[in-house]
């Protein structure tokens, strides 16, 4: 026979501040092993949600990011040439150079000091390959001036990245003449100019740092890369498609931040369940002649050892979700962080995914069984003549 | 001295509970150890910086060269001693995942910038001498095997085509705050490339590093700098090398909030699990502690008894902690690549703040059991069934 659910629950309920405590023990925990997952999570969605799988992205092999690639004015010339790269409305390739830079400006805000900011200069075709890139507040920027558009990620965290301001670099000043807000991707902590006018004032000659276009066909793609292969013109470069490319630029930042993370939350863990150890050997040695009267009403060993389990299943369930619970507001918060594969400044939000929620409940009730398992074993072997007469 | 032994004999008394909660405390203070010790090897850049040593930059960010004709210009100005520079050379060597700082620069100036790389003289002397020859730091010969003499093929990125450098210096580090994963190469060699292959791109630098006679002056000297090149096509910016460090870092501040954020956490947990176990323990003892008040043990003597229990707990599971962290950080900087974390060792400071927590711990995870000890009325505590 069974120990009713309701007996298990209220046994908690009679140890309300020790339950209390473990709970909220557990719940640290689960919120720390949430939030680290989460923020892994949020980079890779950022970065994943920055580049279309429509459009191939070609960058140096050895390059680690954009701002270390070089494309040549020749190479472009070799790539603008393939024939899988489709054409727009006028008839003219879908095809943009980009040049990207990091440039120094300064934070808005308490922790102050300078941080990094990717320029990308790009030609007009972009516009059409990334039409997430609209402008909100002022105008787009006129090619062949020194202007620029602005991120709303960058407009919010630096100062002097508003509409109307000038910003100096390259020798000249740059005007800020629109904001677009692209919805939180990578190209949100960006800032847009005309290519040809980047090139020019760093002196870039002809060549860019990365050259984007968009697939005729989506099928394409193995033979763009075949012919990266077999041209020994094209064999020091790599064409991936751009949401590929991005999704491998949040890689090492969101290893590292899950390694670090959970090599902490194991050791957390370790703390939470001796936490919950404590409080189920306890419970079993308090309740001792319980456990006799129980047991000389004809419930099984098994029935003990069960009841004393789910209690602490229930006791790391309810840590567990209120853990979580108290991550979830995290969705809500919009973070930035140095990316070192741009090194520059990305924004991004906690995302909380399902896989997240999975590996969260699964993480707790181990904790709960680990916690729970040899008190309930203690529980279940005692004696019953013992126990009765232990009072 | 009875109330020691009682507070020993009652600490003892759950001798598995005890148990548990001078593990658990224990591994809260590993982790609170571990974590800090993260954190000072983030900041080891910062630390190693010497107040002698200036960084003149390009003023828009890091990635765009300065001339190299600025050198004399700087030479010039009194109060400077010497002046080295470097390039990032970025590329890469097997993989992507093989990372460690590659420099091209002054050989001849620049074991004297940084006097905490010591290198033997006969291997500086071949060093300056080929044009292709690299030094290098202990710990990266260590963790490739790399000797004297040996060839390193490596694909550029930022300097595109397929290079190669012969090992000619190992440089050892002055003590375990300094990096020994840096790899250096002549200037020239990669300038000489540069010019054949890309004219556009040679006679520059990445930056410059200054050394000064009197640190006190280096605000000055700085400023002197800046204006030399003010309104020209590169201005720099100049600052003191600890200052450019701190930039560096500055960018990653949101993990290190994170990090610290978690270590206080850490201490939270620490005290749970105590606070736990101390509440259950003058919980059990309610009618122990009523029986003493009878015979008249003032109020302070339970306080000395709860409290002092509280504090053997957290003293030695602070002390089996402290003790497991130096083998914990030994093993994980074994385990992952020297170049991860240059520099990876504990700092007394993180020791002092774990003992300090976890004492302070011990004495608050007592307050609320003492609380109700002190606060149950005699016949209450008598009456009381657990």
């Amino acid at each position: 026979m069974k120990i009713p659910m309701k007996y298990i629950v209220r046994s908690l309920f009679a140890r309300r501040l020790t339950t209390a405590i473990t709970i909220f023990g557990v719940s640290l925990v689960v919120f720390v092993f949430t939030a680290v997952l989460m923020m892994s999570d949020g980079i890779r969605q950022t970065l994943r949600g920055t580049g279309s799988s429509e459009n191939v992205l070609i960058a140096r092999k050895a390059a680690n990011g954009e701002i270390s690639s070089i494309i040549t004015s020749n190479t472009y010339g070799v790539i603008s040439s393939l024939p899988q790269i489709a054409r727009g409305a006028d008839g003219a390739p879908l095809i943009t150079g980009d040049v990207v830079v990091v440039i120094n400006l300064e934070k808005i805000g308490t922790d102050g000091g300078i941080s990094n900011v990717t320029v990308r200069g790009v030609s007009p075709a972009a516009l059409t390959l990334r039409p997430q890139i609209q402008v909100k507040e002022g105008r787009m920027f006129n090619w062949g001036a020194r202007e620029v558009i602005v991120g709303s990620s960058i407009a919010r965290r630096f100062q002097g990245a508003q509409v109307g301001s000038t910003i100096k670099f390259g020798g000249d000043n740059w005007t800020i003449v629109g904001l677009y807000d692209t919805g939180g991707d990578g190209f949100n902590s960006e800032m847009w100019g005309d290519v040809s006018q980047l090139q020019d004032a760093f002196r870039r000659g002809g060549s860019y740092s990365t050259v984007t276009f968009r697939l005729g066909a989506p099928d394409e793609l193995e033979a763009v890369k075949k012919s990266f292969e077999d041209d020994n013109r094209l064999q020091q470069f790599e064409a991936k498609t751009e949401r590929t490319f991005f999704e491998e630029q949040s890689e090492f930042m969101s290893i590292f931040i899950s390694v670090l993370g959970i090599f902490i939350t194991v050791f957390f863990s370790v703390g939470a369940i001796i936490g919950a150890m404590i409080t189920m050997y306890a419970a079993v040695a308090n309740r001792t002649v319980e456990i006799g009267t129980l047991r000389a009403l004809g419930f099984k060993r098994r029935s003990v050892l069960a009841a004393f389990l789910v209690e602490s299943f229930v006791l790391s369930l309810v840590g567990a979700l209120v853990g979580m619970l108290l991550a979830s507001f995290l969705q809500f918060v919009q973070v930035s962080t140095m990316n070192f594969a741009s090194f520059s400044e990305l924004e991004f939000a906690f995302a909380l995914t399902g896989s997240t929620v999975f590996f969260t409940i699964i993480f707790a009730l181990i904790m709960g069984f680990a916690g729970g398992f040899l008190p309930s074993i203690r529980a279940a072997r005692l004696n019953i003549v013992n126990a009765l007469r232990s009072a | 001295m009875k109330v020691f032994k009682l507070m020993f004999k009652n600490a003892l008394r759950h001798k598995l509970r005890t148990f548990l909660t001078i593990v658990g405390i224990s591994i809260a203070v590993v982790a609170f150890g571990f974590l800090r010790t993260v954190v000072t090897a983030w900041y080891a850049g910062v630390e190693m910086s010497a107040a002698n040593r200036l960084v003149t930059r390009n003023s828009v960010s890091f990635i765009f060269p300065i001339p190299y004709a600025y050198r004399d210009r700087i030479a010039q100005i009194p109060g400077v001693e010497t002046v080295s520079y470097s390039n990032w050379f970025g590329g890469v060597y097997i993989d992507k995942s093989q990372f460690f700082a590659r420099m091209a620069v002054d050989p001849e100036t620049i074991f004297d910038l940084y006097p905490e790389f010591i290198v033997p003289p006969d291997q500086l002397e071949t060093f300056k001498k080929e044009r292709n020859s690299c030094a290098l730091g202990t710990d990266l010969a260590k963790q490739y095997g790399f000797k004297i003499g040996d060839v390193i093929p490596m694909e550029g990125d930022i300097y595109p085509g397929k290079w190669e450098f012969v090992v000619r210096a190992i440089y050892q580090p002055r003590d375990k705050t300094v990096d020994g994963t840096q790899f250096f190469f002549h200037w020239q060699y990669l300038d000489e490339r540069m010019k054949a292959e890309m004219p556009g791109r040679a006679g520059d630098v990445g930056w410059y590093l200054i050394k000064i006679k009197d640190p006190n002056q280096s605000a000055v000297i700085s400023e002197q700098v800046d204006n030399l090149f003010k309104n020209s096509r590169a201005e720099t910016k100049t600052e003191t090398e600890r200052a450019f460090q701190e930039g560096f870092i500055q960018g990653t501040s949101l993990i290190i909030t994170l990090l610290n954020f978690i270590s206080f956490v850490i201490i939270g947990i620490i005290f749970l699990v105590l606070g736990n176990t101390m509440i259950m323990s003058a919980r059990e003892r309610t009618k122990e502690y009523a029986v003493l008040k009878t015979l008249g043990f003032s109020g302070k003597h339970l306080l000395g008894l709860i409290a002092g229990e509280s504090l053997v707990i957290s003293a030695f599971g602070g002390g089996l902690g402290l003790l497991l962290t130096y083998p914990l950080v030994g093993v994980f900087s074994l385990a992952v690549p020297k170049s991860w974390f240059p520099i990876f060792y504990v700092e007394p400071l993180t020791i002092v703040l774990a003992a300090i927590s976890a004492l302070a711990v011990g004495v608050l995870a007592s307050i609320f059991p003492l609380q109700k000890a002190l606060r149950t009325s005699i016949v209450d505590g008598l009456r009381f069934v657990g």
